[in-house]
């Protein structure tokens, strides 16, 4: 890939367009296939440990988005500092390249390194064929036993990124690494503006159930649900561009030894303290009173209330369904048996017969309602339930900006009454305190500016990243419903077929008695 | 609840309830001389008042057409009188029809209004529609059977001669029949525990005849097994119906979800929540379906087998007195005291037992075919309907799903 690069491309185009990058850039253009092709053989070069750094051609890359890229900078390895500080212009709106530009030499194993690391809506469609990275969570195991029992979970993660040391790798971890894992990535991102996907809940009583070594049906569908949650949440996770990058995420994945992430269990210090804040937190969502400038805000925080209520109320209806679904297929059971019996004692034969093929049906009938069941839970209640515990993280998202903006109104008003109190010590007539009073309060100003300056900045980034999270988050969630509700739509038809199946077999036989 | 009146969906309503009176009577006596049927119900408070309209070119009949109207129990005292007349004793007693129940529907009309507060409109509307729905399939049922009993009894050459009967039918007064007051009823519990102690020690007696004792055995077994069977097949349909509810729900939900704004994801969720509308509405039949032909199937022969085996215990009742009477008799002409006493009673019990015999051969056997007949068409028809529905869901679905 690199090579490729290097080499003078056949056509003239690209080089035409990497000296006229500056002003390429800038013209909004059609469609937002494929990323800036010109920056995308630097980006390549530079990402890829393999190939020297192009800074130079970086500065061509406006991509505003790297301006606030600030934060993760730090966290990120050394070659994608270079990448990203050499941030372009601020204030320019997301651009898309002219269609001219995309030339078909821009592979798809290019494309992965550049589109985790822009949020616009290239990035979107480009994810679906370039972003490819594929976590399966499979094979619990009890690892140990009594109380100190555990699950552990194989993660396997298939990819052609370059950003993976191997193609295909798989770790064992347990369910408190993937809540480690969670609770570094939101103390790292979620103050910041970005919608960390939420872990699966712990449970007690599921989790003691399986260390105690209960080999029953409901601890294999707790195992079995976990696992299913696990991988969501994993591919949840490094669906979002910027989660996909840290380093974290990558250790996750990739190493075979992980520390013990000690402060997830509920009742460590760590998790009380947790509690506090979250109380803490409560009392302050309560106080805190803003004046919304930016109206977007408002409408978003209203619909994603709503969407909340209704969501919830939908998730318990399919529960029901599931519940009331599961108890069909028990009674089913339980009439095909009867039916049976029914069939044994009758003595007209083809009746009995007929009877006999009845509880037969009726007992493929009660499978088919089973898989029905599960269909239903994995597929759509699941789904439900996620996107509630997500618009939990979302809401806390709104609330940090308010946090925020709280922080920055703050220092502020402390900035306005340190600048009182030097007025007032202009008029006081104590010479000899004066000027050291004046230099304290000095410092004491320059140093308020400067938070209220860092505040604003802190502010006017959150809110941003947030309007580009949503946005995310909302096209996310579109796909995520489609697809989901058209396998479920699917599951549904093939159920409906295999009872026409079943019914058109016991007709004949039920024409049959005479 | 408010007063239905069914003369809007009058001849619907006759048609299905003359096929469900054929499905349930395969040999429906279709001869001029004697037809019944209910032509009309009303719903009042508690009660309902059933139009029973006779056709007949019978002498006994003041007229060739003419029609009464009749209440629950005034069936329920017909059909007593014809288990205390002792002259039916050698025949199957059609069995009565069950008293009409609206308490489960007008307890969730109840609870439906008090919640109304809780849900939009819509969704009020829906289930109220629905409730009603629910109500107006119950009190059709109820109705056919009370139509069913009648056809029975006109059907059966003898019991379509009673007294009793025309009186019912014709009698356009109040029978001034009361339901049996508290006394009564304990009066008739403790009968029936008397009767089944008996039943047991009867039950007990070898039969000399092998029909009558392979008949005994077999519908012993098959009463108990068509009544778990009946129970069975009611919890899956109530959970069927309970998914259906469900499934209103979540069309519901998606519903509002769709409202929200009219972005690609709004009109997605707006078409898959007249999907699930469509399904449920499928589903709901379904499960009424299977309700009809299956479970009112079972429970009908639970009863009719439970006076199949009244009939039997009748008569085992009456081979232990003949029996007994037998005894009787040798004792006497041993002692030779009562002797002619002893005889005549004898050849009442001999008499008693062998019309009883007779008679209770033939009502077995045609009980066997009528049932035979029943299942199989109502067999057949469930699964031609469970495929018909089966097959529009499927079209549904994938129409929508494209």
């Amino acid at each position: 890939m690199a090579d490729t690069v290097r080499d003078p491309p056949p056509d003239g185009t690209d080089f035409h367009e990497l000296e006229d990058g500056e002003e390429l850039f800038p013209e909004p253009a059609a469609a937002p296939e494929e990323s800036q092709p010109a920056s995308l053989p630097a980006e390549d070069i530079s990402t890829n440990s393999n190939g020297p750094k192009q800074d130079l051609l970086f500065d061509d890359d406006p991509e505003d988005l790297f301006a606030e890229a600030t934060e993760e900078v730090s966290l990120d390895s050394p070659e994608r500092d270079v990448l990203l500080s050499d941030g372009p212009s601020p204030a320019i709106t997301p651009i898309t390249p002219p269609t001219s530009v995309i030339t078909p030499r821009i592979g798809h194993a290019h494309d992965d390194m550049f589109t985790h690391s822009s949020f616009d809506e290239i990035e979107e469609e480009e994810g679906g064929d370039s972003f490819d990275i594929h976590i399966s969570v499979s094979d619990p195991e009890k690892v140990g036993d009594g109380m100190n029992a555990y699950m552990a979970y194989k993660v396997t993660t298939k990819t052609s990124m370059s950003l993976f040391k191997q193609k295909d790798f798989s770790v064992k971890r347990r369910f408190s690494d993937f809540l480690g894992l969670h609770s570094k990535l939101a103390s790292k991102y979620l103050h910041i503006g970005y919608i960390v996907p939420p872990a699966p809940e712990k449970s007690i009583v599921g989790m003691t159930k399986v260390k105690v070594g209960k080999e029953d049906q409901s601890s294999n569908e707790f195992v079995e649900k976990r696992r299913s949650a696990l991988e969501r949440y994993l591919m949840r996770t490094v669906k979002h561009p910027i989660l996909l990058k840290d380093p974290d995420v990558l250790q996750f994945l990739e190493s075979s030894e992980l520390p013990r992430a000690v402060s997830t269990q509920a009742l460590s210090s760590a998790g009380l303290l947790r509690m506090v804040n979250k109380a803490a937190d409560a009392v302050n969502k309560m106080t805190i009173k803003m004046n919304e400038s930016d109206a977007w805000f408002e409408e978003k925080q209203q619909h994603f209330e709503n969407l909340d209520v209704q969501l919830r109320k939908l998730h318990a209806s399919v529960e029901s369904l599931v519940c009331h679904r599961k108890e069909l297929s028990v009674n089913t059971a339980q009439f095909a048996k009867s039916a049976a019996m029914l069939g044994n004692s009758e003595d007209h034969t083809a009746l009995s017969r007929a009877l006999s093929q009845l509880a037969e049906v009726e007992e493929k009938i009660d499978q088919l309602h089973q898989d029905q069941a599960n269909g239903d839970f994995y597929l759509f209640s699941e789904l439900l339930g996620d996107y509630v515990r997500l618009l939990t993280a979302v809401k806390g998202v709104f609330e940090h900006r308010m946090k925020t903006w709280q922080k920055w109104q703050d220092s502020q008003m402390l900035l306005q009454k340190k600048r009182e109190a030097e007025a007032k010590l202009q008029f006081t007539n104590k010479p000899d305190k004066l000027q050291q009073a004046k230099d304290e309060i000095k410092e004491e100003i320059e140093e308020l500016e400067g938070k209220v300056q860092q505040g604003e900045r802190d502010f006017e980034q959150i809110s941003k990243t947030i309007r580009k999270e949503v946005s995310r988050f909302e096209k996310e969630r579109v796909k995520d419903f489609k697809t989901i509700i058209v396998k479920y739509l699917e599951s549904l038809v093939l159920t409906q077929q295999q009872l026409i199946k079943y019914w058109e077999a016991f007709l004949p036989e039920a024409k049959a008695i005479s | 609840m408010s007063v239905h009146s069914l003369s809007r969906n009058h001849t619907l309503f006759k048609l299905k309830l003359y096929l469900l009176c054929q499905i349930l009577i395969f040999d429906k006596n279709t001869d001029a001389t004697l037809q019944v049927d209910i032509s009309d119900a009303l719903s009042e408070r508690d009660k309902v008042k059933f139009t029973v309209h006779t056709k007949s070119t019978l002498p006994n009949f003041k007229q060739n057409e003419f029609s009464v109207v009749r209440q629950h129990e005034e069936f329920i005292w017909l059909h007593d009188s014809f288990v205390e007349n002792e002259e039916y004793a050698g025949y199957i007693i059609p069995p009565a029809p069950p008293r009409p129940d609206f308490d489960a529907s007008r307890e969730k009309l109840q609870k439906l209004g008090e919640g109304e507060g809780s849900m939009t409109k819509e969704e009020f509307t829906k289930m109220k529609q629905e409730l009603e729905a629910e109500y107006l399939a119950i009190f059709k049922k109820t109705v056919a059977m009370h139509e069913v009993f009648l056809c029975r009894v006109a059907a059966h050459p003898v019991l379509r001669k009673d007294l009793n009967f025309h009186v019912f039918l014709e009698y356009n007064q109040d029978l001034s029949v009361r339901g049996k007051n508290k006394k009564e009823k304990l009066e008739d519990f403790f009968k029936n525990v008397v009767k089944s102690a008996d039943g047991v020690l009867v039950a007990g007696v070898k039969d000399v005849d092998d029909f009558f004792e392979h008949e005994k055995t077999f519908l012993l077994e098959y009463h108990n097994r068509v009544k778990d069977a009946s129970a069975k097949s009611d919890r899956m349909i109530r959970s069927h119906k309970n998914a259906a509810d469900d499934i209103n729900r979540i069309a519901s939900s998606l519903y509002t979800l769709g409202t929200q704004d009219s972005t690609d994801l709004c009109k997605f969720f707006l078409k898959v929540s007249e999907l699930f509308e469509k399904t449920r509405k499928i589903e709901a039949r379904v499960a009424a379906d299977e309700d009809l032909k299956l479970a009112d199937l079972l429970k009908y022969y639970l009863r009719e087998s439970q006076a199949a085996k009244d009939l039997l215990y009748r008569r085992s009742r009456a081979l232990v007195d003949y029996e007994n009477a037998n005894k009787a008799l040798d004792k006497a002409r041993a002692k030779n005291r009562d002797v002619l006493q002893a005889e005549t009673s004898q050849q009442l019990c001999c008499h008693k037992f062998e019309k009883i015999s007779e008679s209770a051969k033939q009502e077995l056997i045609d009980f066997k075919t009528r049932r035979v007949a029943a299942f199989r068409k109502n067999l057949v028809e469930l699964a031609e309907l469970e495929l018909k529905h089966a097959k529009v869901t499927t079209v549904q679905l994938l129409r929508k799903s494209s």
